[in-house]
């Protein structure tokens, strides 16, 4: 029985997903305040990872939340904070709990968070993190031994339209989908020319795409991540578009300019869906899919 | 000293698979004597290369292959048999395989894996160039070392951080991945990343395993 999130993919519909972070400590009442806002607006939850490598209360326990709710989680997982026998063993306790969608990271790296000292372990990459899930399914573990009652997950990955040069993305991304990354979430995109570009390059390939949506909430917010952000390109219009919202409406006006971008992705059916980041702002997530017109 | 050893021949024929023509590289130094890359094991090399019906176009010696400018000088002599072959099969360590593939725009294909650098430092010096994994992955990315020369280490191609070349957790060194994409285009062989990369073998390195030396 192939996962919610799978059905919706395979459905042919318009697939929406978005995310929520674990708290640093153990208080989740914003997160769960989020999952029951963002459950019967969404088709699935992605739960982050140690997001930017700061240390949080984990992803498998938030997706075990997300479940709790009624929601269909998404389990983010990255190769920094475990080797390949943690990596596999949360893989299996994941999919005992009924988490079958698994997101392959390879992660930030540790010193861009907020443990520096930390020893970084990317035993495996991204690609071998999906050529595991795979494995597991198989019925075998990386060491070439049996597993006694087997898996099965729907598994995905990232890209970077945006990446700047592009080739080296576009190996990688062959790679995902040649190790059965069944579909993507992409970092954030804006410039809807540019992202055609990637998608006709992207249909060659049998997996999904959702284009990954950050709102926008500020002018500042937009320059900073064009300038700092690797992979982030927000043209200058939209820019000066959020510049010119009047004092105090800017969240408006990212509002509308999300909900505008996802209506025009799903007019021209240029993707498959879109993975919606908030970013602290997960109570707009509803107002950017009625701005879509969803 | 860089202690190195032989990778199995079968390997070593795996990467050689489509390449015919090939020109043997051994080295003087540390390879002579930890008896990976000296004269007796290029000729061992030759021989069973050609038992495995591979044409071995040529081959040297060279005193120190890690440092690049003799392995440029001392390679004149053979530009016309270069001229012959796609790839080259060095065995030295891994500083050895990239200083010699920064000098030919052909392949250089690893034939040792590092395990220990026992202290010690090769002669190409401005960067960091092999980190003694033990499970040299040279032959599949153009002879520039993802594992020292990337943030990540990662094996099968770039995160979504690098931007105009230069790598994100520190915009002052070169995006590995950017480099080995680059080379591999200029070579006409982007074919060699098509290849995944299977998790490595970290029990052999000198940080995941037992120490060897």
């Amino acid at each position: 029985m192939a996962s919610k999130f799978k059905q919706a993919l395979n459905s042919g519909k318009f697939v929406v997903t978005t995310e929520v972070g674990p708290a640093k400590g153990t208080n989740m009442d914003a997160m769960l305040h989020h999952i029951d806002l963002l459950k019967d607006v969404v088709d699935a939850i992605n739960v982050t990872d140690n997001q930017s490598s700061v240390m949080r209360f984990p992803s498998v326990g938030g997706c075990m939340l997300v479940k709790q709710k009624g929601a269909e989680p998404i389990l983010q997982m990255t190769c920094r904070d475990r080797n390949r026998m943690a990596l596999q063993a949360d893989l299996l306790y994941a999919n005992y709990m009924g988490i079958e969608n698994v997101l392959c990271l390879t992660g930030d790296a540790i010193p861009v968070g907020d443990h520096k000292e930390a020893k970084s372990v990317f035993d495996l990459d991204s690609v071998q993190l999906l050529k595991t899930v795979r494995t597991l399914e198989s019925g075998k573990d990386l060491g070439g031994n049996d597993l006694d009652g087997v898996p099965s997950y729907c598994a995905g990955a990232i890209v970077t339209p945006e990446a700047n040069p592009i080739e080296p993305q576009l190996v990688k991304f062959e790679k995902k989908v040649n190790e059965g990354a069944e579909f993507f979430q992409t970092q954030a995109i804006y410039d809807l020319d540019n992202f055609k570009k990637f998608m006709k390059h992207a249909r060659k390939y049998d997996t999904k795409i959702l284009a990954g949506i950050v709102l926008l909430s500020s002018a500042g917010m937009a320059r900073y991540m064009t300038k700092n952000i690797p992979g982030i390109f927000v043209p200058q219009d939209l820019i000066d578009e959020m510049a010119g919202a009047p004092k105090g409406q800017a969240l408006k006006t990212g509002i509308e300019i999300a909900g505008r971008l996802i209506g025009e992705l799903k007019k021209e059916a240029i993707c498959d869906g879109v993975h919606i980041m908030a970013i602290g702002k997960e109570e707009v997530v509803p107002d950017i899919l009625a701005a879509a017109g969803m | 000293m860089l202690v190195s050893e032989q990778k199995p021949v079968e390997e070593i024929l795996r990467y050689l698979d489509g390449e015919n023509n090939i020109f043997l590289v051994g080295c003087k130094g540390c390879a002579e004597g930890f008896e990976s890359g000296g004269e007796p094991q290029v000729m061992e090399m030759k021989q069973k290369l050609e038992a495995e019906g591979k044409t071995v176009i040529g081959f040297t010696l060279i005193d120190m292959v890690c440092n690049q400018s003799l392995s440029r000088m001392k390679l004149i002599p053979y530009q016309q048999v270069l001229d012959g072959t796609n790839a080259l099969l060095c065995l030295t360590c891994g500083s050895g395989v990239q200083s010699l593939s920064s000098v030919v725009n052909k392949l250089v294909y690893p034939g040792c894996n590092t395990i220990s650098s026992v202290g010690g430092h090769a002669e190409w010096k401005e960067a960091e160039r092999c980190m003694e994994c033990g499970d040299c992955v040279l032959a599949y990315t153009g002879g520039i070392c993802p594992i020292a020369r990337c943030s990540k280490s990662m094996s099968n191609g770039p995160c979504g951080g690098s931007e105009n070349k230069q790598c994100e957790v520190n915009p002052g060194i070169d995006c590995a991945w950017h480099l080995i994409v680059e080379r591999l285009t200029k070579l006409g062989r982007l074919d060699k990343l098509e290849e995944v990369i299977p998790p490595k073998n970290w029990g052999v390195s000198l940080t995941g395993g037992p120490p060897r030396y």
